[in-house]
């Protein structure tokens, strides 16, 4: 998956079509969800990593399908068990006009990690990595045991200048530090009204085909939506599940889908003997069932995938089997997304001891995924239809996840049965095994997102392994591996991944990328 | 007048206070910031060391106290999401807000009055009937819809105005507004007129039966014997009378305006303090919402005052003095 070449190097998300039209033109986006800030190691956030991959590169680039290649880095290589070696792009130039050398890259780590009030930083990347200048045009970042997600982590780290190490979130924002080397440059910035940025055209990759491009908030489905039809905006994010079979009937928009790298899964409590949500039926206590596998393998074969993509995704998702879709680096070829098989379910729970089933509750937010409170839904209505009687609650994102993570006693996850989901900002398998199927460990930093607390030593071991194993194709085969003892166990019920859908008005069109990031190197004309 | 005015200021205090205890208690039960903040990347420590930056970790009785103390040096805390003081944040986005609700209350005065006079004066011709329908209209079509209907009319199929946003800013008098330039008008038209709708029907319902009622007294009997014209009647002394009622609501109402232009400003991608209000609760940005609420109460203890004055002005009858309590 990685290319190690100095040969071809691709900007990200830079495509060759179109490119040799530089012509003087403006492109307008309509963007759902705004970042919060220009300085790019201000919060690591979706809007805001978006919006600085416009104008500060990083080491290396993740391209639309969240492969990595070269960006200001032309080559990265383990050069022992401990050192990765990142030789540098020379004649880069800043948009200041300073040269790109190995100091900005030094300052740069050592700044992501920690910049003052941010809610949430970069320093989750740079863990345990030192970096070390070898000469102008060579770093080496250096690890405590063998770290084979070197370069994932890496591309995830804008780089900018050495005067942008000292200026604060507010000199971003103002646009005096917001300094790259990216493929556009800062014009202005007016918090909940435009960002725009104006075309950098000393850029070392391919030039963009956008002389200005302007980037709006607007928060609204149905506002966006017409701002679109309106001629307000030229292309917007987010278009709602609802309004994507009138627009597909209007002749002057164009549609753009992709799939997301987000999996839509269920989470089950598999580490309480009385579960707070799970209930005999009539109410009374019982055993948690949730902790016998034949019951969570139930659970999942009760659930027709085909039905929620179509009734209640309207089509814009794909049925989910394992932790990504395929064509990630770690799935597995093995794994086929389990058959809906209601009689089949219905034996299994008799056979571990429930034949009338139990009472159940699904929690889920209402604000989060695209129709998160409808698939909690349905997913309750099949799973009463082989007997498992299950209440549906909803709520806004802002009371769910804190009550889900460690909303019981001891800072314990509060529900029994949930419904979540997790996007691989790594864009590989070992983001979601880390998080969500190895043990929750503090320590070790391991299962922070397991709020089913799902434990199981031998996928743990294979998990360490694999973040361990440096060689590609070992690794490879460890976190396939691991996945598909997971989903024997049934750790988690993966229901569907994520499709994001754009909307652009005819003659336009995005390439969809799998990080759901909206960059104006995606808008090409058609 | 100037006791009066001491002692409302006293009182707006109270009131003041009195809402910090509420809101801050009742913003800090609900929900749990950090999960809105953090990657889903980070670890547990990452997760932990958020917590204790933001306070969250200690006694709320402590984290209330810690905010009187910001909020007696005039530092309502700093939003979490923006890493900015939440007042420095809701000043920024006020003057958006401000020339939208100064906007549709200009439009509810200047359409509002008129049609009510016409309503009050001529109460059974046809058209008066229409203006009383249609204002039943104003009052229970809901906000978001009209917004979206007018989008879709004035925007989409007819395309004479911008669908959202706010336009380019002009300058008069050092005041910044895009109420100056032509591109701003053309970008507030719909929001505005969104917002009137409502104050434009209470403004016309308000003037019809004020008109009415004056019409039927002695001393617009006695103008008319004294032989004034029909024109210097309604304009000087019906409308001087009518007014008071119009003032009071109309001003109350324009608080509301400010207060509760959030539906208004979502739906048209308004930068003001509304939509500021609403993504800070989406995202429980809690210094945001607490500080906005302590504003509005603000703002609607100083309205209430300047009503007030405005009181002794229309009627000389109207003393302000301490009523006693």
């Amino acid at each position: 998956m990685r290319k190690l070449t100095t040969a071809t190097a691709v900007a990200l998300g830079v495509l060759a079509i179109g490119a040799s039209a530089v012509s003087a033109e403006k492109l307008t986006i309509g963007l759902a969800s705004e970042p919060t800030s220009l300085d790019p190691h201000f919060h690591n956030l979706g809007p805001n990593n978006a919006m600085s991959v416009h104008i500060f590169d990083r080491l290396i680039a993740q391209d639309e399908k969240q492969r990595l290649s070269p960006g200001l880095a032309v080559s990265w290589m383990p050069v022992d068990d401990l050192t990765w070696e990142f030789k540098l792009r020379e004649g880069v130039k800043f948009h200041d006009g300073s040269d790109f050398n190995a100091d900005d890259v030094v300052c740069t780590m050592a700044r992501a990690p920690d910049v003052p009030n941010s809610p949430s930083g970069y320093g989750t990347y740079l863990k345990g990595k030192e970096v070390i200048k070898i000469d102008d045009y060579t770093v080496h970042f250096k690890t405590a045991a063998p770290y084979p997600l070197m370069g994932n982590d890496i591309s995830t780290i804008p780089v900018i200048s050495e005067q942008g190490c000292n200026s604060t979130t507010e000199e971003f924002n103002a646009g005096t530090a917001a300094i790259g080397t990216g493929p556009f440059k800062f014009q202005s910035y007016t918090p909940g009204e435009s960002i725009v940025l104006v075309r950098n055209d000393d850029y070392w990759g391919d030039a963009a085909i956008w002389s200005e491009v302007e980037f709006r908030p607007i928060t609204s489905g149905p506002s966006r939506v017409a701002s679109l039809l309106a001629g307000d905006v030229d292309m917007i994010t987010g278009v709602p599940t609802t309004d994507i079979a009138t627009l597909r009937g209007n002749d002057q928009i164009q549609l753009s889908q992709g799939a997301s790298n987000r999996v839509i899964y269920l989470h089950l409590d598999q580490f309480r003997e009385d579960s707070p949500f799970v209930k005999a039926n009539g109410g009374g206590d019982i055993k948690n069932p949730l902790l016998d596998v034949r019951v969570r393998k139930a659970i999942s074969m009760a659930i027709s995938r085909d039905a929620i993509v179509d009734r209640v995704m309207e089509g814009v998702a794909i049925p989910a089997g394992q932790l990504l879709p395929e064509g990630f680096f770690g799935v597995s070829d093995k794994l086929d997304v389990v058959a809906y098989d209601p009689d089949g379910a219905k034996a299994l729970l008799a056979e571990a001891g429930y034949p009338d089933g139990f009472e159940l509750t699904i929690h889920g937010p209402n604000d989060r995924y695209i129709n998160d409170a409808k698939i909690a839904e349905a997913v309750a209505q099949m799973l009463t239809r082989i007997g498992i009687k299950t209440a549906v609650e909803t709520m806004p994102r802002s009371v769910y996840f804190g009550r889900a993570s460690r909303g019981a006693e001891g800072d314990l996850p509060e529900f029994s049965f949930i419904l979540v989901g997790w996007g691989a900002g790594s864009g590989e398998a070992s983001s979601p095994l880390k998080s969500l199927i190895h043990t929750f460990d503090k320590d070790a930093g391991f299962g922070s997102s397991n709020r089913g607390r799902h434990s199981d030593p031998e996928t743990d071991a294979l998990i360490e392994e694999a973040l361990r194993t440096v060689d590609d194709a070992k690794r490879q085969e460890l976190l396939a591996a691991a996945t598909e003892r997971a989903i024997e166990n049934v750790a988690i019920i993966p229901t569907h991944f994520q499709v994001n859908t754009w909307a652009s008005k005819k003659g336009l069109s995005y390439i969809a990328r799998t990080d759901e990031y909206t960059l104006a190197t995606g808008v090409v004309k058609e | 007048m100037t006791v009066f005015i001491i002692r409302r200021l006293l009182q707006a205090m109270l009131v003041v206070f009195m809402m910090s205890v509420i809101v801050f208690f009742g913003v800090n039960i609900v929900g749990d910031p950090v999960y809105m903040l953090v990657s889903p990347d980070a670890d547990q420590a990452d997760i932990e060391a958020a917590i204790s930056r933001l306070g969250l970790d200690r006694p709320i009785l402590e984290q209330y106290w810690l905010f009187l103390k910001g909020a007696a040096q005039g530092d309502l805390g700093d939003s979490f999401i923006f890493g900015e003081p939440a007042l420095k944040l809701i000043l920024h986005h006020m003057p958006a807000t401000m020339e939208l609700a100064f906007s549709a209350l200009m439009l509810a005065i200047v359409i509002g009055i008129p049609l009510g006079l016409y309503a009050g004066l001529y109460p059974d011709s046809r058209v008066s009937k229409g203006i009383m329908a249609a204002s039943i209209f104003g009052f229970s079509l809901p906000t978001f819809w009209v917004g979206l209907m007018l989008i879709m009319l004035f925007a989409v199929e007819l395309r004479w105005v911008p669908a959202t946003g706010r336009g380019d800013l002009g300058s008069f008098l050092g005041i910044e507004s895009s109420i100056f330039t032509s591109d701003g008008l053309s970008h507030i038209f719909l929001p505005a007129l969104n917002l009137a709708l409502l104050k434009i029907s209470l403004a016309i319902r308000l003037t019809r039966a004020g008109v009415r009622e004056a019409m039927g007294q002695d001393y617009v009997k006695y103008a008319r014997a004294k032989g004034l014209s029909t024109r210097r009647i309604i304009l000087v002394h019906v409308m001087k009378n009518i007014m008071i009622p119009v003032v009071t609501v109309m001003g109350l109402e324009f608080g509301s305006l400010i207060g509760f232009s959030v539906v208004t400003e979502t739906i048209f991608a308004w930068p003001g303090m509304g939509k500021l209000l609403i993504d800070a609760i989406l995202q429980l940005d809690r210094p945001v919402v607490v500080a906005y609420l302590m504003i509005i109460v603000l703002f609607f203890v100083l309205i209430n005052l300047i009503i007030d004055i405005l009181y002794s002005i229309l009627d000389p009858r109207v003393r302000l003095q301490d009523q006693g309590a």
